[in-house]
């Protein structure tokens, strides 16, 4: 079984954002980099797959020099091989220029599955994957937390949670599938892991590898436009509640509830 | 020339879900400001009399599409006839609920017209006759606000709990059309072989009015009872913190958060939550934030509107009793 791992890196979850001087982007200088936590579940169910079917695993990153970085954390998870596509025409492309130039590398890949992550932490929109479905012409299945192959690997019973059930979604392959937070427990890459990955092949592409034209992508030719970035909306200062003791403090905070703020 | 707000309902089971009128409400104030009309689409089987609904929020018009293949969500059978009703259609703006079903609608919808689409927004507005949309990044730690380059419809979602709902207007009745569209089945590589259905009988965080959260502080998985209770007699979900879930006391699907559910509640009661930057990005467009802490310095107090220092474990049953006499 072939797997193909689309990840991302994004800035680590703790990082606090600060919104550059042009207010269409952020400060990267302090950012600590990392994979995407749910690319991450991608990585390990794509392994787990792997390990049980045999074929090979892929990643792919798109991005700057520095996601290689990220890649080679997959390979050392146990990844095969890896793909960067890095070209400054990709700057500031929206989802249809990012999942277009994704197609563009995975087609022609005799492939069975692809995994990305339900989203990435830092748009937090969720598009990227399903839009590559769309161009490779195969089915999604989105924010995933159990799957079932069949025996014969040429199909698969997928769980996704909505609100207030479990949809039990069953897809012949190609297809891809979106991971969400559940899914698995990812492996860290052991010490050998991460010797082994130094040697693992890692190639890099540009644009006009692709056969794409560069015009295509980047800001100019996204369709959807930052026209600039704010800070969060400030809440106003909050009350702490004063009492003798937690009751008192419970009758009080009950009291603000139902005649001040009116929510009970 | 593309015009007019097209709001595009969802239901389950046959019912009308609200995040639907939400968006019919909104789409009606955008329409508004450009002097347009709202056109509603349902999909389903049988669901065109609850649909009538729909006009009563604020549809001039409302589209069904009724087939038995399209009574559960699937993005082929979906997509596929959204297609082709939205170019017959051929809207200004196009909007969706940001639920879980919307999400993944859209984002395939978006690709398949190939134009842009802003999720899970916050806030929308008309400038220069074109839409704006606002919407959380980096889980709510800065806000992108977005327009749309030379593509139509300018399409987007709207997060649940956020768009203020019209008052119904039961005098009001919309046109109602069914749909001519074509659905092939080879187009349907995706079938719903079952469903679990929760039966804790909650409300999804998501989409839930009022919740009640635990972290680190609750101490075990036992700690949640009073969560549980409290939560029972106001009518709320229970959410919890990532600490809380990694340590296996909730599962999966109740962490707020980051690299949870991002989620809008008029009222969300912390407990024993210190406030991690990841947690906040969670929950922060609550209407009114409640902690409860030992901890005076926790962060969550920055955020809190109402904020108690003391022992959880003897506030929250203190708390349950006072809004029982209340009751």
């Amino acid at each position: 079984m072939n797997i193909i791992v689309c990840l991302k890196q994004v800035p680590d979850t703790e990082t606090q954002i600060k919104i550059s001087q042009d207010k269409k982007s952020i400060e990267e200088s302090d950012i600590k980099w990392v994979m995407n936590p749910y690319d991450e579940f991608g990585v390990e169910e794509a392994l787990r797959l792997k390990e049980k079917f045999g074929g090979e695993v892929t990643i792919i990153g798109l991005g700057p020099k520095r996601v290689t970085e990220s890649i080679r954390t997959a390979l050392a998870m146990g990844a095969d091989k890896g793909i960067l596509i890095n070209d400054p025409a990709l700057e500031g492309s929206d989802a249809l220029g990012v999942a277009k130039a994704l197609a563009a590398t995975i087609k022609g890949m005799g492939f069975d599955l692809i995994f990305t992550g339900q989203r990435a932490v830092d748009d937090d929109a969720g598009i990227v994957g399903i839009t590559l479905a769309e161009f490779l012409g195969i089915p999604h299945l989105p924010v995933i937390v159990k799957i079932e192959v069949a025996e014969d690997g040429k199909s698969l019973k997928a769980h996704r949670p909505v609100e207030g059930q479990t949809l039990i979604i069953e897809t012949g392959l190609p297809a891809l599938i979106t991971a969400q937070k559940g899914l698995n427990e990812p492996r860290y890459a052991s010490l050998p892991g991460i010797m082994k990955a130094k040697k693992k092949p890692l190639e890099e592409k540009t644009l006009a590898d692709l056969g794409l034209n560069p015009s295509e992508f980047g800001k100019g030719a996204s369709k959807l436009k930052v026209i600039e970035l704010t800070p969060p909306p400030q809440r106003a200062a909050g009350k702490i509640i004063d009492g003798e003791s937690p009751e008192q403090k419970a009758a009080q905070l009950a009291k603000l509830l139902h005649e001040e703020a009116k929510v009970l | 020339m593309a015009q007019g707000v097209i709001a595009i309902a969802e239901q389950r089971d046959g019912e009308i879900r609200k995040i639907s009128y939400e968006v019919v409400s909104e789409a009606r104030r955008l329409a508004d400001s450009l002097g347009q009309g709202v056109t509603a689409i349902i999909l389903g089987a049988g669901v065109k009399e609850k649909a009538v609904t729909l006009g009563h929020y604020g549809a001039d018009k409302v589209v069904v599409a009724d087939d038995p293949r399209l009574q559960t969500y699937t993005p082929d059978a979906y997509v596929t006839v959204l297609e082709q009703l939205v170019k017959e259609n051929d809207p200004a703006i196009l909007l969706l609920g940001a639920s879980t079903q919307g999400k993944d609608l859209a984002a395939r919808l978006a690709a398949r017209l190939g134009v842009g689409m802003a999720q899970d927004c916050t806030q929308f507005s008309i400038e220069n006759g074109n839409l704006v949309s606002i919407r959380p990044i980096y889980a709510g730690k800065a806000y992108a606000k977005l327009t749309y380059q030379d593509s139509y419809p300018q399409m987007a979602t709207a997060r649940p709990n956020v768009m203020p709902l019209n008052k119904p207007d039961t005098g009001k009745s919309a046109q109602m059309v069914d749909a001519a569209f074509t659905l092939d089945d080879s187009v349907m590589k995706t079938k719903i072989v079952d469903i679990i259905r929760d039966e804790s009988g909650k409300v999804d965080l998501t989409e839930a009015d009022k919740i009640v959260s635990g972290g680190r502080g609750m101490k075990d998985a036992e700690g949640y009872k009073i969560l549980e209770e409290l939560a029972d007699l106001i009518g709320a979900s229970v959410g919890a913190s990532r600490s809380a879930v990694d340590a296996g006391w909730r599962p999966h699907k109740d962490q707020v958060g980051q690299t949870g559910k991002v989620v809008s509640p008029n009222l969300y009661i912390a407990c024993g939550i210190s406030g991690a930057i990841q947690h906040l990005a969670g929950m922060s467009t609550s209407k009114v934030i409640v902690a409860i802490n030992k901890d005076p310095d926790a962060p969550i107090f920055q955020k809190a509107d109402y904020g108690v220092v003391d022992d959880l474990f003897k506030v929250v049953p203190a708390l349950k009793e006072e809004l029982k006499k209340m009751a």
